[in-house]
């Protein structure tokens, strides 16, 4: 099968998901449009080669909606020859995005595409396209729904993750993320988001709280407590799917869950013979890439056997794998992904994540494996593997290999 | 035109007037008489231009009509699902015809058609299909009494309302009503149905009629609100509507978590209410229609309808009860004992409207019993359930004495003291010194048999067993227990004083534990002994919780006290000898309450922990110092299984040794008297549904793994080699 390789990747800032946020006054289409331009345009493409973009969207409707990639293609000043598809697999959407474009590159229907994701969290909100899971009777109990703050609690309870440890995890992402961007390890990927009049409005990751420590996270209060004890008491729907469990320990917070943000990111994948006929430098190659379903209720464990599959499908062992990056929808999900893969902490989320500088659902994905690339390049390591939790019990990975 | 169930007086303006009043009987229901007449009679309706508009009310005293006639829903037989849908949608098809006039839904919300008027004046109750009855009509005005009930409470039975209620009642008084009433069952009364808008006027009952007329001439065309071109749920409906959306995903999980996802009604009445919400009102009709069918064939409807409704009814009208003996008149009961079951009884003799005097040994100990209801009723009066005179005229029927000689002009005694034989005995003799000779003795014992304590009796053909469970106030069942010389007139007055208390009455054979005492030592012991193999207490309370039990069995030991098992247990050994067989956990008790005295939430801790308030905090986690937990914990599944086939076996070895003589009363003390899971309709329905070969099989395989206690009746496995059923007819 021919080989796909990425040759570049993008990101916005991520500005913080509110009315406040300095991405807020920005369009969805907007947002997008500057992150598909900047990806032709810093490799000297016109457009035209681009053959096709997937973008990741979690909540595609209002102003998201209608295949909001085909949209920005068009507000991007591409040709009209370069069509547009619009992804949702939940928190994984940018990274599925990421892998549907490689997978047109690797069958043999593409030789240049994009894949990537946005989602502007401060003007369509979060559950702003409903769904049947949650409220159909007949889908909601069948698969003991729960939101998923309550499933991040139920793999503390499980695994036995105290408030300690999940507080102490998000320190270290923070400490992480403000290292990472006072050395600048950003910088390639990172694109300034303008206004209307051409002004910068975001350079930086706007969320992030380097100061953060266990004092200033120990005076929040447990997120998901009341609805999973008072109303409409999700814990004891967590404890009949999970019966050995007697209580559910409340422990996540804003401090140690991923950040509502606005974002945007692309990633640029071909063949070896486009790079050439284009002049792209090859930047990595895409090893491997998997897809699972997992336990819906406690929801948020899939990372571990996508992981797994993307490693047994490349043949490699988890030994194999230089840098790790699962994104921080919570500290539980993390601590176990490190339990389960015995993966060593200094080897995952070495530049920070979600906690520190949020998580543009649509887009995350995207922007992490972005992330993981400057961060190969940076160390001069070989292979990584990325991969989110998913909403509804999912898990997307994808392993690449540096090559230069 | 006549009819059989009903009269129709057509007044001057054209108004007719139907009055229901179903022949030879106390009550209106919707029986195939009535759907007959009713169905020529909506044909008449809405072609007979002579007929200008309709009031529907009942001839009955005893309400407007009270539903289904669930012994023809519970034996409705089809012989294909559509078939089953068509029989189904019956009356749906005909409330709809009477609301359009017969004319469709598009001509109505253009305009281009009305309906003729109908209003419905409810004189009295309206549950299940005689309120959708109401609410099909296009006015309803119901009288003033804050005690008549509007409700629909099929899902009780394990049935949803079935005649449009699930989708008119939200569309008239929003989602969260509507579910809140029809998931629970629970009837509004009129001011409160008014204010949510199920009702238009509550007016006097002189008034009713005329009010109802009166609306009908003023409203000589009407529509539905639901076929009019603006219609909008009160309160946002559908997958979109942010409203509906945050209401359906609460909704889900409440009733998923108070049901354990083990009704169907439920789920069915949820999926009514969010997909009708979505669809044309017609089209919704049908789909209520279809999930009704789906209920209607499955086992749980079938199985509760028999035992919640049907037997339950049956006994309490005294199935039990010897006929030809006139009845017993009952109006005042010497209660003997001021404890705890003695106050009980006390409180709810007096509830039902009888007059008690209560004796103890002591004035002081009589007056236990008048402070344990005076605080009952004092909560009642503080909490605006009860006015302060009813209050005070229930604690004028209590008399405290420690004096024999004010039992002198009883109807009835019950004793509930101490449970020694020697004590019981002196209690009968000073106490049969006083009474009147025709005056039935009854016992509360739980332990002692009924015919040993009549020995000390000097009239034993009135003597009686009548066991009552604690809290007395709250626990719906009783055991009536006729010795062997217990006379016929002894155990009808057992039934008629049941009759009073309203409590849920079985006949059980007179031998050690009688019927519900027999089913739950091992249970609870089922319980101890997986706590001891190492399975995690948590899985243990869990999976009990998700077969259905109200309460986990170690919370439930912790509550009944593990002191109290454990003294039962000495007790019977030393009676017992050396024909006492070992349960299993007599090590295990001994180190609860004698080395570690966790002796139950009482005393301070038990399987749980507990606050000085004495509510529980958590499991106590050092259990496992003293029983390691298993490695390899067993599945959910396989607890459950354990836990149910041990009530099961029990109860079916009592039904063998006709301790409960009919799977009837087996089913309804099961349920009544220990909680075993409703929706099943009880043990012997439970087996019923699996299929006596089925349940032998899996019983067999358990004796295999786990130990003889499984091991099967030998007449059940007789029964399951012919294919018999528990219940023979109509099973």
């Amino acid at each position: 099968m021919t080989e796909a390789y990425i040759y570049d990747a993008v990101r916005s800032p991520r500005g913080k998901g509110r009315p406040d946020g300095a991405l807020h006054e920005i369009t969805p289409i907007d947002l997008a449009s500057q992150v598909l331009a900047a990806i032709r345009d810093r490799n000297g493409l016109s457009g035209e080669e681009i053959e096709d973009v997937a973008f990741g969207c979690v909540s595609p409707v209002g102003e998201q909606g209608a295949v909001i990639t085909r949209t920005a293609i068009l507000a991007a000043g591409y040709p009209h020859t370069t069509s547009g598809i619009q992804v949702n697999r939940f928190c994984g959407s940018g990274l599925e995005a990421s892998n549907i474009a490689a997978a047109k590159v690797k069958s043999g229907e593409c030789d240049l595409a994009v894949g990537g994701g946005i989602e502007s969290m401060s003007r369509v909100p979060m559950g702003s396209d409903g769904g049947a899971w949650p409220i159909d009777p007949r889908s909601a109990i069948a698969n003991y729904f729960i939101p998923q703050g309550i499933s991040a609690d139920l793999i503390a309870t499980r695994y036995g993750y105290s408030r300690d440890d999940v507080d102490a995890y998000a320190v270290e992402s923070q400490k992480r993320a403000g290292r990472a961007w006072a050395e600048k390890r950003f910088a390639r990927s990172i694109l300034p988001i303008k206004d209307v009049i051409g002004e910068v409005v975001l350079d930086h990751d706007e969320l992030m709280r380097p100061q953060t420590d266990m004092q200033s996270l120990g005076a929040l209060a447990p997120a998901f407590q009341m609805m999973g004890t008072m109303m409409p008491g999700f814990d004891d729907i967590a404890i009949m799917r999970y019966p050995d469990v007697e209580k559910i320990n409340h422990v996540h917070h804003a401090g140690n869950s991923s950040g509502i943000v606005d974002g945007s990111a692309a990633v640029l994948i071909g063949t070896k013979e486009a790079g050439e006929k284009y002049g792209l430098k090859a930047r990595a190659r895409i090893v491997s890439m998997a897809s699972i379903g997992s336990e819906p209720a406690i929801m948020l464990t899939g990372p571990e056997f996508a992981a797994q599959k993307a490693l047994a499908r490349a043949g490699m062992d988890k030994s194999d794998i230089d840098v790790w990056e699962l994104n921080e929808a919570f500290a539980s999900v993390v601590l176990r992904f490190m339990e389960a893969m015995h993966v060593d902490h200094t080897d995952i989320n070495v530049n920070g994540g979600a906690i520190a500088m949020g998580h543009p659902l649509g887009a995350t994905g995207a922007m992490i494996l972005g992330t993981v690339l400057d961060e190969l390049e940076r160390s001069g390591k070989s292979t990584a593997l990325t991969t989110l939790c998913i909403g509804a019990g999912m898990g997307t990975a994808t392993i690449i290999e540096r090559v230069n | 035109m006549t009819y059989k169930t009903f009269s129709v007086d057509i007044d001057a303006d054209g108004i007719a007037l139907l009055t229901i009043d179903l022949p030879h009987a106390s009550m209106n229901v919707w029986n195939g008489g009535l759907i007959e007449d009713f169905a020529k009679w909506v044909d008449d309706f809405t072609t007979n231009d002579a007929i200008k508009g309709a009031v529907i009310t009942s001839g009955k005293k005893s309400g407007f009509l009270a539903g289904a006639d669930l012994t023809m829903l519970g034996g409705a037989k089809a012989n294909s699902t559509k078939e089953a849908f068509d029989q189904a949608f019956a009356l749906n098809a005909l409330l709809r015809k009477m609301e359009t006039g017969g004319q469709s839904a598009k001509d109505l919300s253009s305009g281009k058609a009305s309906a003729k008027p109908v209003a419905c004046a409810l004189n009295g109750l309206a549950l299940g299909g005689g309120l959708e009855l109401a609410l099909a009509c296009h006015y309803r005005v119901v009288v003033d009494h804050p005690k008549i009930q509007l409700g629909m409470p099929e899902v009780m039975v394990g049935l949803l309302p079935g005649g449009g209620g699930t989708q008119r009642t939200p569309r008239l008084i929003g989602l969260q009503n509507a579910a809140m009433m029809i998931i629970q069952g629970k009837a509004l009364d009129p001011a409160t149905a008014k204010a949510q808008g199920l009702v238009h006027e509550v007016v006097p009952a002189a008034e009713l009629i005329a009010n109802a007329k009166a609306w009908v001439k003023a409203n000589p065309k009407v529509t539905a609100p639901w076929d009019r071109k603006d219609f909008k749920f009160p309160g946002g409906a559908g997958a979109m509507d942010p409203r509906a959306v945050q209401l359906f995903v609460g909704l889900n999980a409440m009733a998923h978590k108070e049901s354990k996802g083990n009704f169907d009604a439920i789920k069915a009445i949820l999926s009514c209410l969010y997909e009708g919400s979505i669809l044309p009102f017609d089209t919704a009709l049908r789909v209520e229609s279809k999930y009704f069918t789906k209920l209607l064939s499955g086992s749980q409807a079938k199985n509760m309808i028999r035992t919640l409704f049907i037997n339950k009814q049956a006994a309490e009208k005294g199935a039990g009860r010897p006929s030809g003996v006139p009845p017993v008149e009952i109006k005042k009961v010497g209660v003997l004992g001021g404890g705890l079951m003695g106050s009980g009884i006390t409180h709810v003799t007096v509830k039902g409207g009888m007059d008690v005097v209560v004796l103890d040994r002591s004035l002081e100990d009589a007056n236990k019993a008048v402070d344990y209801s005076r605080k009952i009723i004092d909560k009642a009066v503080s909490r605006g359930k009860m006015s302060k005179e009813a209050g005070d005229a229930f604690m004028a029927r209590i008399t405290p004495t420690d004096n024999y000689d004010d039992l002198k002009d009883v109807d009835l005694i019950i004793e509930a003291v101490f449970e020694r034989p020697d004590v019981k005995a002196d209690v009968i003799k000073k106490a049969e010194a006083v009474i009147r000779p025709d005056v039935v003795f009854a016992s509360n014992t739980s332990t002692l048999p009924i015919t040993g304590l009549a020995k000390n009796s000097s009239r034993p053909e009135l003597f009686v067993g009548l066991h009552f469970f604690s809290p007395v106030e709250k626990m719906p069942l009783l055991e009536i227990i006729p010795g062997a010389l217990t006379g016929d007139r002894a155990l009808a007055a057992a039934f008629d004083y049941n009759a009073k208390i309203k409590k849920t009455p079985i006949v059980v054979k007179d031998v050690r534990g009688f019927f519900t005492n027999r089913v739950f030592p091992p249970y609870m012991g089922e319980a101890m002994k997986l706590v001891t193999e190492g399975v995690k207490p948590a899985l243990i309370e869990n999976a009990a919780k998700s077969l259905g039990m109200p309460i986990g069995p170690l919370a439930l030991l912790d509550e009944t006290t593990l002191q109290l098992g454990y003294d039962v247990m000495q007790s019977t050994k030393k009676e017992l000898g050396d024909a006492y067989q070992p349960s299993g956990t007599e090590n295990f008790m001994e180190l609860m309450v004698v080395k570690l005295g966790r002796k139950g939430r009482r005393f301070g801790s038990g399987f749980y922990d507990y606050d000085a308030k004495g509510e529980r905090l958590s499991l106590w986690q050092g259990m496992a110092e003293h029983y390691p937990l298993a490695a390899e914990q067993p599945s959910v599944e396989e607890v459950k299984q354990r836990l149910l086939y041990i009530q099961l076996i029990a109860t079916a070895q009592c039904f063998e040794e006709e301790v409960v003589k009919d799977p009837q009363s087996a089913d309804l003390g099961a349920i009544f008297g220990w909680g075993f899971a409703p929706y099943t309709g009880g043990p012997m329905s439970y087996i019923d549904t699996v299929g006596l070969e089925n349940f032998v099989r899996t019983a067999d395989n358990l004796a295999q793994r786990f130990g003889h206690r499984f091991a099967p009746p030998k007449s059940f496995r007789e029964m399951a080699d012919k294919g018999e059923a528990l219940y023979k007819a109509a099973a």
